[in-house]
C-alpha cells in the first residue's frame, strides 16, 4: 500500500469552523461527526426511558408511574433504541466515515444524499420527540394493530411517521454504500481484499434496501387506517390484523441482522487488529454475513409462532431459524479462533470486542429457545425474549458501538482518550449487562409477561426485577463515564500518532488522523491482501514509520 | 423471598417441555463455557509481551474442515432440537377429539369464558384435572394472548377469526393467567388465575358456577335457537337441502364443496364467516342468495352451538330450559 | 444565448468523489437500480395486501371489480405505454445531443403523465367520491350481496394502491418539467444524458407498476 502521512495539512475538522460549513457539508467524515452527536443524543434519550422503566418495576406494584406513563416510556424506550439507535448508529457513524477510507475512495458516491439522510434522520427523531412531549405513544416499538390503528390514543400518528420518514435515511444510506462499494473501490481493491467492515455493511446495505421500504410503507398503511379510515389491516372490515405483523416482520426481523452485521463488522476489525492476526476464515466471515442477509427475509415468522399463523408455516419459519444461527456460530468461532497465533494485546477496543464475543454467544444461543417452535410457546412474549434480544441488541450491537468507538476515536479527532480508565469502564460494562439481563432469563422463564406495568399477582418475580435493576444502574454509570473521558479527550486529550494502534488498512495506514478533507493524497493503490499483519511492520508503525521511510 | 427458579408443572406438555428446555439450556451453557474458555486460554497463551518472543511459523489464517465441522455439528445439534420442537408443537396445535370445550372471548382488559352448560366467568378459568380441555378464543378489540405459564401454553387471541389451543391439567391448583399481547392501558392487569380442580369437585363448581356468578337463564345453544328463530334463518335452512339453501342439519365438521370447486370441513371460523360475508363460499349447487349479518361475537358462538346440536336430537336438558 | 437546436455542453462534469466519467455514470445508473428494487418493495406490499385479500374474497372482488370500467383503466395504459416510449426515444436523442427532439419527446411524456392523472381523476376517482365510495365511516354502499365491509376493504385497497402510483406518477410530472426546463436553459448540471436516462428509468418502473394494476384490478376473471 502506498502511503503518505503529511502533518502539516489542514484535516477535515479544520476545513471550517462556522455552523454552516458543519450543516451543510457533503463531506462523509463530517456527516458521520453529525450523526455521532445526534445518535448519542437519542441514545440518551432512549435510556432515560430504560431507567424508568427499571425504576418502576422493582416494585410489583409500581410506584413512581400510572399505567400509561409506564406503557409510554417503554414505548419510547423501544422506538427510541431501535429506529434511532440501533439502525442507523454504525453504519450511520462508522460505515459513513470509514467505508470510503477503506476502499480508498474519496466520498461516498452520492454526497448530497449522505446529507440528506441525515436531515431525514433528525426530521424523523424531532417527530418523534414532538409525539413523546404532546401526548405519547402507548402501543410499545412494534405498533401491532389493532391496538394501534384503531384503539391507541396518543401521537401514534406522528410517531409512525416519523419512523416512515427516518426509513427513507435509513433507504438513502444503503443506496449509497452500495453504489459506493461497488463502483468507487481504488486499483487493487478487489472483492476479496476488501475487510470485513466493508463486507458486513455490504450486506446490511442489501437488507436496508428490501426490508425498510416494506415496513415504510406498513407503518404509512397504518396511519391511514387512523387518519382516512382506509383499512387494510382492520379487523372490523374483514381486514386481517396478522397481515399486520407478518409485514412488519418481513422488515423487522431481517431489521434485526441491520442492527448486528455492522456489529460484527467492527468486531472483525478490533479482532484482527488487536490479535495482530488475520481473521481466521475470511472468506467464510464474509460469506456469512451475505448469508445471513439472504436467509434473513425467510425466518420471519418465528416472531409469530402462536399469532395464528398456520401450524406448518410454524414449522416452516422453525427450521429456516436454525439455518440462519449456523453463519452466527461460524464467525464467533472464527473471531476466537483469530487470536491463535496471533499476539493478543488487552486494549479497551479488544476488552469490548471480547465482552462482545462472550455475551452475542449467550444472545445467540438461546435463540434457539425461541427458534424451536415448541419451547417458544412458553418463553415468547415474555421476559425471556426481552433479554435475549437485548444479549443480541444490547450485548451485540451496544458493545460493538463502544468498541468501534474507542478503536477508531483517534481517527475521528485526532486524540487518545484515557487508555487505563477505558479498560475498566469496559469490564464494568461487562459486568454492568450481565447484571441487568441474566436475572430477566428466569424472570421470563417463570412465565413473567413482557411490557407488564404490575407484577403483584406474582410476587415471586420481585427479586430478579430487584437485580436487574441494580446492574443497569452500574450498566448506567458505566455509560456515563466513557461520555466524561471522550469528551474530555476532545479537548485535552494527547495528541494521537496516525496509527496508534499499528492497525493494517487503508484508513489507517495511507491516511491521517483525523484524515484530510479528501482523505489522502492522490489515489492510493492495493497490492497486499487484507489484514496482512506481521510483526516488522507493526514496529513500524508504533516508530510512526512506514516501510518506504524505513 | 424466596428464589423460585422453575415455574410449576401442571399440565400434560410441562415434563416434555422442560426436558428440551434443559436440554437446549445445557446445550447453552456447554457453548457458551466452551468460547469462554477457548478465548481464555487463546489469550493467555497468545498474550502480548508475555515475555515469550512471538512466534509466527506456520500462521493458520483458515481451515476449511474446522469450518465444516463446525458448523455442521452445530446444524446436526440444532436440527434434532428443531425436529424436537416441531413435535412438541404439533401436540400443542392438535387438541383430542373428546376434548371438553370452553369458549374465550378476550376484551380490553378481561377474560370472559363460557362453559358449554351455561355457566360464565371472568378473568378466572376453572378446569378439571386429567380431562383435555380445548379453548376456543376470539377477540372483541384487539389482539391479546392466552397464556399460562404452569401450563406451557400461549396463544395470541384475535379479533376476527377463532383461534384455539388445548391442555389437560394435571396438578389440581390456582395457577397465573396473564395476558401476553400488549393490549393497552390495563394489560398488566388483563389477567386472573386458571383453577384446576379434581374431576369430582370441578363438577360440583360447574353445577353452580361457583356460586360466584349467575349462570346465563339459557344454554348458549338455546340463546342460539332463539337467534336462528328471531331471524328466521329456518325459513331458508330447512331440515333438508332445499332449492333455496342447503341445510345446516349436520352441518358441523362436514366436508363441503363450492361453486369454485374448493372443499373445507364446516368448522368455527367457516359459520362466523358465512354469516358475516356468505357469498365467500357458495354451496355448490346454490346460487348466491343470502344477506351478510352483523351479530356479536357473542351472539356468533352462540348460533354455532345451536347449529352443532343440530342434525342430532336436541338434548332434552336444551328443550327444558336451564337448570 | 440559448439554442434550442444543440446542446450546448462544452465538457462533461465529473464531481470531485470520482475519477472519471465512465465510473460516475456507472455510478449513478446502479444507484437508481437501488432505488427502483426499494420501490418494487414498496409496491410489494400493496400486492401482497392484494393478493391475500383476493384470495380471501375472491367472489367479491370480482362483484367489486365492476365498479371499475376497464375502457378508462384501458386508455390509461396506452397512454402510459405511449409515455414509455417517448421517454426511451429521449435518452436516445439525449445521446445525440438533439436538444429539440429531447424536448418534444420529454414534452410528450410528461403530457401523457399529465393526461393520465387527469383522465384517473375525472373518470374515477371524482364519480367514486360523489357516489361516496370512499371508505370510512362516509361510506355508501347498496349492493346487498356485497357486504359493506368488505367494499370498504376493497376501497381502501384500491385507492391506496392506485393512489401510490399516482404520487409516482405525479411526482414524475414535476420531474419530468424540471428537467425540461435545465435541459432547455442548458442548466450546467445537465452534463451529459444520464439524467433523463435515470428518470426515464423511473418512468419505466412506474410504467411496469400500472402493467400489473390493471389487470388485477380491472380485468378480474370470475
Amino acid at each position: 500500500m502506498t502511503t503518505h502521512v503529511a502533518t502539516d495539512e489542514k484535516n477535515y475538522l479544520q476545513e471550517g469552523h462556522t455552523l454552516a460549513s458543519w450543516l451543510l457539508t457533503k463531506d462523509h467524515k463530517r456527516i458521520a461527526v453529525l450523526y455521532l452527536i445526534s445518535v448519542s443524543f437519542f441514545f440518551f434519550v432512549g435510556s432515560i426511558a430504560a431507567m424508568m422503566v427499571r425504576l418502576e418495576l422493582t416494585s410489583p406494584r409500581g410506584t413512581l408511574m400510572s399505567n400509561e406513563t409506564y406503557n409510554k416510556a417503554f414505548s419510547a424506550h423501544g422506538v427510541v433504541m431501535v429506529f434511532f439507535f440501533l439502525v442507523v448508529a454504525i453504519p450511520a457513524i462508522f460505515g459513513n466515515f470509514l467505508i470510503p477510507m477503506q476502499i480508498g475512495a474519496r466520498d461516498l458516491a452520492f454526497p448530497r444524499l449522505n446529507l440528506l439522510s441525515w436531515y431525514f434522520y433528525m426530521a424523523g427523531g424531532i417527530m418523534f420527540l414532538i409525539a413523546m412531549m404532546s401526548g405519547g405513544v402507548d402501543a410499545g416499538w412494534t405498533f401491532y394493530t389493532p391496538m394501534s390503528s384503531i384503539y391507541s390514543n396518543g401521537q401514534i400518528t406522528l410517531a409512525l411517521v416519523g419512523a416512515f420518514v427516518v426509513g427513507f435515511s435509513s433507504i438513502f444510506t444503503g443506496v449509497n454504500f452500495i453504489a459506493t462499494i461497488h463502483k468507487m473501490r481504488a486499483p487493487g481493491m478487489t472483492w476479496w481484499r476488501l475487510p470485513l467492515f466493508v463486507w458486513g455493511h455490504y450486506a446490511t446495505s442489501l437488507i436496508v434496501i428490501l426490508g425498510t421500504p416494506v415496513v415504510a410503507i406498513t407503518l404509512l398503511l397504518v396511519v391511514f387506517e387512523r387518519v382516512a379510515k382506509i383499512g387494510i389491516f382492520s379487523p372490523e372490515l374483514g381486514g386481517d390484523p396478522v397481515l399486520f405483523q407478518h409485514m412488519f416482520w418481513f422488515y423487522s426481523h431481517p431489521a434485526v441482522y441491520i442492527m448486528v452485521l455492522p456489529g460484527m463488522a467492527v468486531i472483525s476489525e478490533i479482532m484482527a487488529c488487536f490479535s495482530r492476526n488475520k481473521v481466521f476464515g475470511y472468506h467464510f466471515v464474509a460469506l456469512s454475513s451475505l448469508g445471513i442477509a439472504a436467509l434473513s427475509f425467510i425466518v420471519w415468522g418465528h416472531h409469530m409462532f402462536v399469532s395464528s399463523q398456520s401450524m406448518y408455516q410454524g414449522i416452516f419459519f422453525s427450521f429456516t431459524s436454525f439455518l440462519v444461527a449456523v453463519p452466527s456460530a461460524i464467525k464467533v468461532f472464527n473471531w476466537s479462533l483469530t487470536m491463535y497465533k496471533g499476539s493478543v494485546w488487552l486494549a479497551s477496543p479488544m476488552i469490548y470486542a471480547l465482552g462482545f464475543l462472550g455475551l452475542f454467544t449467550v444472545g445467540g444461543m438461546t435463540g434457539l429457545y425461541l427458534a424451536s417452535v415448541g419451547t417458544d410457546v412458553h418463553v415468547t412474549g415474555t421476559y425471556f425474549v426481552v433479554a435475549h434480544f437485548h444479549y443480541v441488541m444490547v450485548g451485540g450491537t451496544l458493545l460493538a458501538f463502544l468498541g468501534a468507538l474507542h478503536f477508531w476515536w483517534p481517527k475521528f479527532f485526532g486524540r487518545m482518550y484515557p487508555e487505563g480508565v477505558a479498560k475498566w469502564n469496559a469490564l464494568l460494562v461487562f459486568i454492568g449487562f450481565n447484571l441487568t439481563f441474566l436475572p430477566q432469563f428466569v424472570v421470563g422463564w417463570l412465565g413473567m409477561p413482557r411490557r407488564y406495568h404490575y407484577y403483584y399477582f406474582a410476587p415471586e418475580f420481585q427479586v430478579y426485577h430487584v437485580m436487574s435493576t441494580l446492574g443497569a444502574s452500574a450498566l448506567a454509570v458505566s455509560l456515563i463515564v466513557p461520555a466524561f473521558y471522550l469528551t474530555y479527550s476532545l479537548f485535552k486529550g494527547p495528541k494521537s500518532p496516525p496509527n496508534p494502534w499499528a492497525a493494517r488498512g487503508l484508513e489507517w495506514e495511507a491516511a491521517a488522523s483525523p484524515p484530510i478533507k479528501h482523505n489522502f493524497h492522490g489515489v492510493p493503490v492495493v497490492v497486499g491482501d487484507v489484514y496482512d499483519y506481521d510483526a516488522e511492520a507493526e514496529e513500524l508503525a508504533l516508530r510512526g514509520m512506514t516501510k518506504e521511510e524505513a | 423471598m424466596n428464589f423460585p427458579f422453575a415455574p410449576e408443572q401442571a399440565s400434560n406438555f410441562a415434563v416434555e417441555y422442560d426436558t428440551l428446555f434443559y436440554l437446549i439450556t445445557g446445550f447453552t451453557v456447554l457453548t457458551t463455557l466452551f468460547v469462554f474458555v477457548l478465548c481464555l486460554g487463546l489469550i493467555i497463551k497468545y498474550k502480548r509481551g508475555s515475555g515469550k518472543p512471538e512466534d509466527r511459523r506456520n500462521p493458520m489464517h483458515h481451515n476449511t474442515i474446522i469450518e465444516i465441522a463446525s458448523s455442521g455439528g452445530f446444524l446436526s445439534i440444532g436440527l434434532f432440537i428443531f425436529v424436537w420442537g416441531a413435535k412438541m408443537f404439533l401436540d400443542m396445535r392438535q387438541p383430542p377429539a373428546n376434548a371438553m370445550e370452553i369458549n374465550v372471548i378476550g376484551k380490553r382488559w378481561m377474560w370472559h369464558a363460557q362453559h358449554d352448560n351455561g355457566v360464565r366467568e371472568n378473568n378466572e378459568l376453572h378446569v378439571p384435572v386429567g380431562v383435555p380441555v380445548k379453548l376456543t378464543m376470539i377477540s372483541q378489540d384487539v389482539i391479546h394472548s392466552f397464556y399460562v405459564p404452569q401450563f406451557r401454553v400461549q396463544f395470541m387471541v384475535v379479533p376476527g377469526r377463532y383461534t384455539q389451543m388445548w391442555f389437560t391439567p394435571t396438578k389440581a391448583g390456582k395457577y397465573n393467567l396473564f395476558c401476553a399481547m400488549h393490549c393497552g392501558t390495563q394489560h398488566s392487569e388483563m389477567g386472573g388465575y386458571v383453577y384446576a380442580l379434581e374431576p369430582k369437585d370441578f363438577a360440583k363448581w360447574k353445577e353452580t358456577g361457583g356460586n360466584r356468578f349467575q349462570p346465563k337463564p339459557e344454554l348458549p345453544a338455546a340463546a342460539g335457537k332463539q337467534l336462528y328463530d328471531d331471524f328466521m334463518c329456518g325459513s331458508c335452512h330447512t331440515e333438508k337441502d332445499n332449492q333455496r339453501a342447503p341445510s345446516l342439519y349436520g352441518l358441523y365438521g362436514r366436508q363441503r364443496q363450492f361453486t369454485d370447486g374448493s372443499t373445507m370441513v364446516a368448522d368455527n371460523d367457516y359459520i362466523r364467516q358465512s354469516l358475516l360475508a356468505p357469498e365467500g363460499k357458495i354451496n355448490k349447487g346454490y346460487e348466491s342468495m343470502m344477506q351478510p349479518y352483523s351479530f356479536t361475537e357473542e351472539q356468533i358462538l352462540e348460533l354455532i352451538e345451536y347449529i352443532k346440536t343440530l342434525g342430532t336430537p336436541i338434548p332434552t336438558q336444551v328443550a327444558g330450559g336451564a337448570q | 444565448m440559448i439554442s434550442l437546436k444543440k446542446m450546448n455542453q462544452p465538457q462533461d462534469t465529473v464531481y470531485e468523489q470520482f475519477e472519471d466519467l465512465a465510473q460516475q455514470q456507472e455510478t449513478y445508473v446502479l444507484g437508481m437500480w437501488s432505488f427502483l428494487v426499494t420501490e418494487v418493495m414498496f409496491f410489494g406490499v400493496m400486492f401482497m395486501s392484494y393478493i391475500v385479500y383476493r384470495w380471501k374474497y375472491q367472489p367479491y372482488f370480482y362483484a367489486l371489480h365492476k365498479e371499475l370500467d376497464w375502457r378508462i383503466g384501458g386508455i390509461n395504459t396506452a397512454i402510459l405505454l405511449a409515455s414509455s416510449f417517448s421517454v426511451a426515444l429521449a435518452v436516445h436523442y439525449h445521446q445525440k445531443k438533439k436538444k429539440m427532439n429531447v424536448l418534444m419527446c420529454l414534452g410528450f411524456t410528461n403530457l401523457c403523465a399529465i393526461s393520465f392523472i387527469v383522465i384517473k381523476l375525472l373518470f374515477e376517482y371524482i364519480p367514486k367520491w360523489n357516489h361516496g365510495h370512499y371508505p370510512g365511516p362516509g361510506f355508501s354502499w347498496d349492493n346487498p350481496y356485497v357486504p359493506s365491509h368488505i367494499a370498504q376493504l376493497w376501497f381502501s385497497l384500491y385507492f391506496g394502491t392506485t393512489g401510490l402510483h399516482g404520487l409516482h406518477v405525479l411526482i414524475g410530472v414535476i420531474l419530468f418539467s424540471v428537467l425540461m426546463y435545465l435541459i432547455a436553459v442548458d442548466h450546467p448540471s445537465i452534463s451529459d444524458y444520464l439524467p433523463t436516462e435515470m428518470l426515464g428509468l423511473y418512468w419505466h418502473f412506474v410504467d411496469i407498476v400500472w402493467i400489473f394494476l390493471y389487470p388485477l384490478y380491472y380485468l378480474m376473471p370470475k
